[in-house]
């Protein structure tokens, strides 16, 4: 079989956290009873017109300079005329050929192998209402969305990215960079972060580019993987039939694990671009753009950097505990408390997120809090509790919100007693003889393993300290 | 004493707060008024006698418990029907919003009602202001008050018709290609369009949006004077409307033109003009000069593609606001169709009249891809080639004097089947919209019994100097003490 390369562009959507719309003063949410967020503007009405969100242009432009861009000074708004019925004027306010960033790039690293990812453009529009079709032939429209602040963010052509692996990896930097600088809340599930994908495939080293399709409706990391390794696989199977791969949106059915054909070039809309008429250029000065960049908070990037020099962290545990802001901050405050960096990030990387995992939810949204998880580190460290007490501590504080003061006082004391813990030593040794006879015949192996069955035998309670001298103790002894 | 319906607001808002007469009696006289003439003139589209007893009341305990009023307060106003009036039937002379009753005022509705400005009701015009005669209502042809056999002029033909017929004192209209001022020189009336940005756009019926601009449509040129100081200024709902102070510009009415330098393009007495027109406007000049002005001859050498490139701009926004309409929100909603594309082409194929459509479809051809480079991208230059036309000339005079129209009023079905015929009525205001600048239109004689009327265009912003000269014309002029006889 010939060896094919896939070239990978991606658009990204992200609804901006504004207080506001982008062009009227209705609330921006998400959810709610429909049509509950509207007015003359956002619904269309005729006559009103669009008044500019300053909040959300300056969100673009911070983005933009997050992501290396060339700043426009004077960006504009245009009109994209298309007809659909959660598009209630007919055209959507977005931008053209003046987009507010240009011209920038994000490093990825996927298997230790850096690669760049040009990124051709950042812009600003409003986004559209939502469809509800009704049983029979009944459809509902909630405008509540319609208004929305939305930035669009798209990868140079050709692309940069030929793997799965780097598309992902380069959603998780653009989301973690999006969240740090507090622009987006990032949730895929939500579609405040929607991911379009479109791919080609080729033979290595060829000079032309394949045809391409596009993917939407991915609302999850996993499904961008899986859906571009989808397409990878059908784009090239086609070929290898002899066949031609149809320029057309798809969409991804998460089920089946696979996509479908949704929309073909033939039904592609002219959308008639021109300068829109209701709001004047943007003048972006240079001072306005000095101001925002001023105000950039550390990107994950350096942070990374710095939680490895700093804290002495390993490359793995910096780059997963700044992935989000939220993250890294919960990290820092719990050091700031507990000065453990290592412990904090075992905890973080480990149970944390492992429970949190489980929940489906994010670090802010948890019951526990920097003072908590440092109190029960140093709890750990002044041996009032055993790392294993620790871990059911962990998620009893994690289910309850209670502190780990109290949950351990509650759980009862930790054994250090000498005579207590050598009278476990000897029930377990009198259970496993031939393992007790192996680890003194110099069988190291068995060390640990007759450790974890003491602390087993003292249900977590025993001080591992003292349980590890105290074997030492009755090995010399043989 | 005249009929109350005769007078000027400035006289009216006079004896209404000398207390002489209330606001319920001149209401009750326009619409007495009304009853007796409409038949003939059919201005009105939705007329709200019932909120103008109303308003009219509350001027009148307004000034009894002693509120301070403005001037407009208890003077009985026409609104076009395409200014959105909260409460108030909206139709813009389409079937496609027959029914639409808007949930807000536009900004110069709201800032008119706070004023204590009566309503009567709203007023005819060309559907979606496309046209120059209202017959392209969708609710048939309003008559000019001077022979119901010919137009009133348009778009805002009902403004003017009411204005000029005793239906209403004041009216707005509004212009983008000279919807104001053309109607106005055709009822021998007072239109100002304003400067672009001067007056708020927000909940005008878009048409063409960087041409609209609302104005006043009066008897006088102090009159108009009183509805600018009322409608004018900043609006933050409206990006394109403009933060400068607004000056008052009854003030600017007062009778000066000593010094004043006048151009007079050449280009807008070429082919076209009806001779007898060209020779009013040319007396008009002369009195002007005899009063101090200086006049010469000019040219703006651009203007020759106005009207080419205003087809090309306006219908493209045009084909972009006019999307809306689609049966989904609101408006007509045509009875059958299948799948919503099928509804909204239904809906559009019923509720659009045919100038709407036929601008809808050039606008939509100038947008497309492959086409804009050659349509709206080259039309745009143009626009910019006479900004600087006039810019020039601004440099040399105060104003610029032309006809405001070719041709005095025609008959109604007289251009129905020419349609360019009907686009050249507003080759001498295009100009205007097309730069951005102010323009004004007052009656300066009379054909056959038919109004004239001369058009003043000052630089961006300078209204005032416009209302100074045609101010300055009419005390020494009794054009605009004559009545039609209805």
């Amino acid at each position: 079989m010939a060896e094919y390369e896939a070239l990978i562009g991606m658009e990204v959507h992200a609804e901006l956290l504004t207080e506001s719309k982008m062009f009227c003063g209705c609330r921006n949410a998400f959810g709610g009873e429909p049509n509950s967020r509207c007015c003359p503007v956002c619904i269309g009405l005729p006559g009103a017109l669009p008044v500019m969100n300053k909040k959300a242009v300056e969100h673009v432009i911070r983005t933009a300079l997050a992501l290396n861009c060339t700043i426009t000074p004077n960006a504009k708004f245009d009109r994209k005329n298309y007809y659909y019925p959660d598009l209630p004027k007919g055209y959507q306010i977005s931008e053209y050929d003046a987009p507010i960033g240009v011209n920038g790039w994000l490093d990825i690293e996927v298997d230790g192998k850096e690669t760049r990812v040009r990124i051709r453009r950042v812009h600003l529009e409003e986004d559209t209402g939502k469809l509800f079709h009704v049983v029979g032939n009944v459809s509902h429209v909630d405008y509540n969305r319609s208004g929305v602040p939305l930035m669009e963010i798209v990868t140079e052509f050709p692309p940069d990215m030929t793997t799965p692996e780097q598309a992902r990896a380069y959603l998780v930097k653009l989301r973690s960079i999006l969240t740090y600088i507090g622009v987006s809340d990032g949730k895929m599930e939500e579609g405040s972060l929607r991911c379009e994908p479109n791919l080609s495939v080729r033979l290595r080293g060829s000079e032309t580019f394949g045809t391409k399709t596009e993917i939407k409706n991915l609302n999850s990391f996993r499904a961008v993987y899986r859906g571009i390794q989808y397409e990878v696989g059908r784009q090239i199977a086609m070929l290898e039939r002899g066949e031609k791969v149809v320029q057309e949106t798809r969409g991804w059915n998460d089920a089946k694990g696979q996509t479908f054909p949704q929309r073909s070039k033939e039904e592609a809309h002219d959308y008639r671009y021109f300068p829109e008429p209701d709001l004047v250029p943007l003048q972006i000065s240079e001072a306005w753009v000095e101001e925002i960049r001023s105000t950039m908070p550390e990107l994950p990037d350096a942070a990374r950097r710095r939680f490895v020099q700093q804290y002495g962290l390993p490359a793995y545990d910096a780059d997963v505990l700044t992935q989000t802001r939220a993250a890294a901050l919960f990290f820092e405050e719990t050091v700031r408390q507990c000065n453990d960096p290592k412990a904090v990030s075992n905890w973080m990387m480990g149970d944390f997120a492992r429970l949190l995992n489980a929940e489906n939810r994010e670090i802010g949204e948890s019951r526990v809090t920097p003072k908590m998880l440092a109190e029960m580190i140093l709890l750990i460290k002044d041996g009032t509790i055993s790392g294993k007490m620790a871990k059911e501590l962990f998620e009893k504080m994690f289910a309850t919100g209670e502190s780990p003061r109290k949950l351990a006082e509650a759980a009862g004391p930790q054994i250090t007693d000498s005579g207590a813990i050598q009278a476990i030593i000897a029930k377990v040794i009198g259970e496993m003889p031939d393992v007790w006879a192996a680890l003194c015949a110099g069988d190291e192996k068995k060390f640990g393993f007759m450790v974890g069955q003491v602390m087993k035998a003292s249900q977590g309670k025993a001080n591992p300290q003292e349980v590890n001298r105290l074997l030492r103790e009755r090995m010399q002894q043989g | 004493m005249a009929a109350l319906y005769n007078l000027t607001a400035h006289e009216l808002s006079a004896m209404l707060s000398r207390q002489e007469i209330s606001a319920r009696e001149l209401t009750e006289s326009v619409i007495a008024r009304i009853e007796a003439v409409e038949p003939k003139v059919r201005a009105y589209l939705t007329p709200t006698h019932d909120l103008a007893r109303q308003q009219a009341a509350e001027v009148d305990e307004r000034r009894a418990r002693g509120d301070s009023l403005s001037p407009l307060a208890g003077i009985p106003l026409a609104l076009k029907d395409i200014l959105c009036t909260r409460g108030i039937r909206t139709t813009c002379a389409s079937k496609i919003l027959h029914n639409f009753v808007p949930p807000y005022d536009a900004t110069v509705v709201s800032r008119l009602r706070e004023a204590g400005a009566v309503c009567m009701g709203k007023v005819n015009l060309d559907e979606f202001a496309m046209g120059s005669s209202t017959e392209n209502s969708a609710f048939g042809p309003s008559g000019n008050p001077w022979d119901v056999e010919r137009v009133p002029g348009g778009s805002s033909g009902g403004s003017s018709a009411a204005v000029a017929a005793g239906e209403a004192i004041i009216a707005i209209g509004t212009d983008t290609g000279g919807s104001i001022r053309q109607p106005a020189s055709f009822c021998g009336i007072v239109g100002l369009k304003p400067t672009y940005g001067r007056v708020s756009r927000y909940g005008l019926v878009a048409y063409a949006s960087s041409l609209d601009q609302a104005g006043p449509m009066t008897r006088t040129v102090l009159d108009a004077a009183m509805v600018m100081n009322v409608i004018s200024g900043k609006d933050p709902r409206d990006s394109t409307s403009v933060d400068l102070p607004v000056p008052d510009f009854t003030q600017a009415c007062r009778p000066d033109v000593h010094g004043v330098r006048i151009g007079v393009p050449k280009e807008f007495f070429a082919q076209g003009v009806d001779t007898a027109v060209a020779q009013c406007v040319r007396e008009a000049i002369e009195t002007l000069c005899e009063l101090g002005a200086t006049a010469e001859e000019c040219s703006l050498p651009s203007i020759e593609y106005c009207l080419a490139a205003y087809y090309i701009i306006a219908p493209a926004e045009a084909s972009s606001n006019l999307a809306r309409y689609d049966g989904v929100k609101y408006g007509h909603r045509s009875r059958e169709w299948a799948g919503h594309i099928g509804l909204m082409e239904k809906t559009r194929a019923e509720g659009f009249g045919a100038e709407v459509k036929q601008r809808i479809m050039i606008g939509t051809y100038a947008l497309s891809a492959g086409y804009y480079d050659a349509f709206y991208k080259r039309a745009q230059q143009v626009r910019t080639l006479i900004r600087r036309d006039f810019d020039r000339a601004f440099s040399q005079y105060d104003v610029l004097l032309t006809p405001t129209a070719p041709t005095t009023a025609f008959r109604i079905g007289e251009k129905a089947d020419d349609p360019l015929a009907m686009k050249l009525a507003d080759v001498c205001t295009l100009p205007a919209n097309m730069a951005g600048i102010p323009g004004l239109s007052l009656p300066c004689g009379f054909i056959e019994g038919l109004p004239v009327g001369l058009q003043i265009y000052g630089k961006p912003y300078d209204e005032e100097t416009l209302l100074r000269v045609a101010y300055t014309y009419e005390q020494a002029t009794d054009w605009h003490t004559r009545r039609p006889a209805l």
